[in-house]
């Protein structure tokens, strides 16, 4: 352990620059912010997320966001354990039948105001699952997105681009 | 290079159930189609694997879960998919089909209280609802109820072309990507009697063990966050993120989806491959000892981890549980192995086996596979032989099945493809659907603080399960 320690201290942080944030996830965002949820929320967004039937992909890449190369938190995002602490959903999946009432129950649970941000090819639409008679397709058959956040999976550096534009869009006026 | 397929009748499948019963046989899969249900079998001693098929009349066939508990679930899901009905078995309850309310087994004691947790879990988990019944901290009894992810994958699959098909496979469990495209792609092989180039045979072997080593890196991790000792978890993601890195420059995806393919594999090593992978193996070689020391040297963590979560030999031997929760509980088993399949037969590797069953157990076959891992890539980027990597798939009907090694265990694959060259009917079975029971009976008599922990050295697939 000390020479675990003594070799972490010696070569510094390992976390990388930020990226720059998503101009399209801006430009799909800058309509729907309003101003007073803007000033309400600062800075910092509580994300809950929803696997709404995902192969599970997205999920290993929202995962690494939290490594400490990419080091979501000192962006001011973190994950909380309920949707009553949410600002913000990221769901995953096609949204299976069998997820669906569990996804409307945890968008109720969240506290106004709250944005939803689709996650992946399958969050959008179904992605290879649309045409699946046991899924809805898409997180927007469901409840409200105002962002996708693309990608099978989105790596981390997109899924960092598209919160951070989330970010700004929230908190900058 | 295709298992013996026999067609049954009623007592030559149920004088099969007995034998599982006996412990003659092994369970490695059983699924339906339309009327017509499906059993995959293995030796016990000499690992020879057969497929049985059953004509279902009047959609009724003997049920096997009825004497060998490891078929029960996988009855129920094809009841719920097929409306096969499994004469015999007590379990009436859907598992896959949701809708309406679900009956938990009862429980009855002094003081005894209910959890439930799920579908939606506190972190960033896949769905899954488990009910647990305490008295008092001890877990008394686990009851899973899975199927919220379940997306129709055979559905989809049925009438697909082999590419689409391909792409579905693919998304099977994102985080064994490679597995099931493997097995998928070596099951349409089997079909069709196509044969991948050499080359293609150990980039593939290439890409499932960086799969292992990214997967063991992050559970790793993982097991000891949720003992919470937070550095072991930052150092292994550091790790596991190289590897996807490495993933990404040499394949093009940081998982390595949609990289193998029926007839081999879409994506060559480029030029700088080797150089790049090598430097992997340096990174964690230098890096990877120094976490096992103190994983090994943390008292207040192997606290937590060991005799936590005991799953006995007996349960592993009866469930034919593979991978990491098999090797854990002294079922020497890898698919790698027995039956076998290029280029591991020209690759030297331990399998590595303990007895104790516990999470520790769990933790340390896994950095075993971590070490045996960075030899076989080694020993892949050494050996790696010249020529092409994908050869075109010619259409014919026919039936193939494949096992390969997943990060988790044994992959079961089985494809009948029609006269015009699409699939006409895919079953790809998870090493989860032998793993989640015992995870139920692991978890008896801990203390519920204690299940993340046990669960995370399981780590099942949810979405591998509900297809």
């Amino acid at each position: 352990m000390r020479r675990l320690l003594l070799r972490n201290f010696v070569r510094g942080p390992l976390t990388e620059a930020a990226p720059a944030p998503d101009d399209a996830a801006l430009a799909e965002l800058a309509s729907r912010v309003n101003q007073a949820a803007r000033r309400r929320l600062g800075r910092t967004l509580a994300i809950r997320e929803v696997d709404a039937g995902s192969c599970n992909g997205c999920e290993l890449e929202i995962h690494a966001l939290g490594n400490v190369l990419y080091d979501l938190e000192r962006f001011g995002l973190r994950f909380v354990a309920s949707p009553r602490h949410a600002d913000v959903l990221l769901v995953t999946g096609p949204v299976t039948h069998n997820m669906r009432e569990a996804l409307e129950r945890t968008y109720r649970a969240t506290p106004d105001p709250k944005w939803v941000v689709a996650v992946g090819a399958c969050g959008r639409d179904g992605g290879v699952f649309a045409a699946s008679p046991a899924c809805v397709g898409g997180v927007s058959a469901v409840v409200p997105v105002d962002l996708h956040i693309p990608g099978c999976p989105p790596t981390p550096l997109d899924l960092l681009r598209g919160l951070i534009a989330l970010l700004e869009g929230v908190s900058v006026t | 290079m295709n298992w013996p397929h026999s067609i049954v009748g009623r007592e030559a499948w149920q004088a099969a159930a007995a034998r599982l019963q006996a412990g003659e046989l092994c369970l490695l899969g059983l699924w339906g189609e339309p009327g017509c249900v499906h059993m995959a079998l293995m030796q016990s001693t000499s690992n020879e694997c057969s497929v049985l098929s059953l004509a279902c009349e009047s959609g009724r066939y003997p049920s096997v879960g009825r004497l060998h508990a490891p078929a029960q679930r996988l009855e129920r899901a094809a009841r719920d998919l097929y409306g096969l009905e499994p004469e015999g078995l007590a379990d009436a309850r859907p598992w896959l089909r949701h809708g309406g309310a679900y009956a938990f087994l009862p429980t009855e004691g002094e003081s005894l209280h209910q959890i439930p947790v799920g579908p939606v879990h506190a972190g960033i988990i896949e769905p899954g609802h488990f009910r647990f019944t305490a008295s008092g901290e001890t877990v008394v009894r686990l009851e899973q109820r899975l199927g919220y992810a379940h997306k129709g994958v055979e559905a989809l699959m049925a009438g697909a072309s082999l590419e689409r098909a391909a792409q579905l496979a693919a998304r099977v469990s994102g985080d064994s990507t490679v597995g099931f495209s493997l097995a998928y792609a070596r099951a349409v092989e089997a079909a069709l009697a196509l044969e991948a180039p050499p080359r293609a045979h150990w980039l593939r072997a290439l890409m499932a063990e960086l799969e292992r080593l990214a997967n063991h890196l992050g559970d790793i991790g993982a097991v000891c966050n949720d003992a919470a000792l937070s550095i072991m978890h930052a150092q292994c993601g550091q790790l596991r993120e190289q590897v996807l890195r490495a993933a990404q420059a040499c394949f093009g995806h940081r998982l390595m989806m949609d990289c193998v393919v029926p007839g081999g594999v879409l994506r060559d090593l480029p030029a700088d491959g080797e150089r790049l992978l090598r430097a992997l193996l340096a990174l964690v070689r230098a890096e990877f000892p120094d976490l096992v020391e103190v994983y090994d040297n943390t008292a207040s963590l192997k606290d937590r981890t060991v005799d936590t979560g005991i799953l006995t030999p007996a349960l592993a031997r009866q469930f034919a549980a593979g991978g990491f929760v098999g090797r854990a509980s002294g079922r020497n088993f890898d698919a790698r192995r027995t039956p076998g399949y290029a280029p591991y037969d020209k690759l030297a590797f331990e399998v590595p086996v303990v007895q104790a069953g516990d999470v520790n157990a769990r933790v340390w076959i896994r950095i075993r596979e971590v070490e045996q891992s960075l030899l076989l890539i080694d020993a892949i980027l050494r050996g790696l032989p010249p020529g092409s990597i994908c050869v075109p798939a010619s259409p014919r009907a026919g039936e193939g099945v494949a096992l390969v090694e997943g990060f988790r265990g044994d992959i079961l694959a089985w494809v009948r493809i029609g006269a015009g060259g699409g699939v006409e009917r895919c079953h790809l079975r998870d090493p989860s659907w032998f793993q989640w029971p015992l995870l139920e009976a692991a978890i008896e008599g801990n203390i519920v603080a204690d299940f993340p922990l046990c669960n995370k050295s399981f780590n099942c697939s949810y979405s591998g399960h509900d297809l």
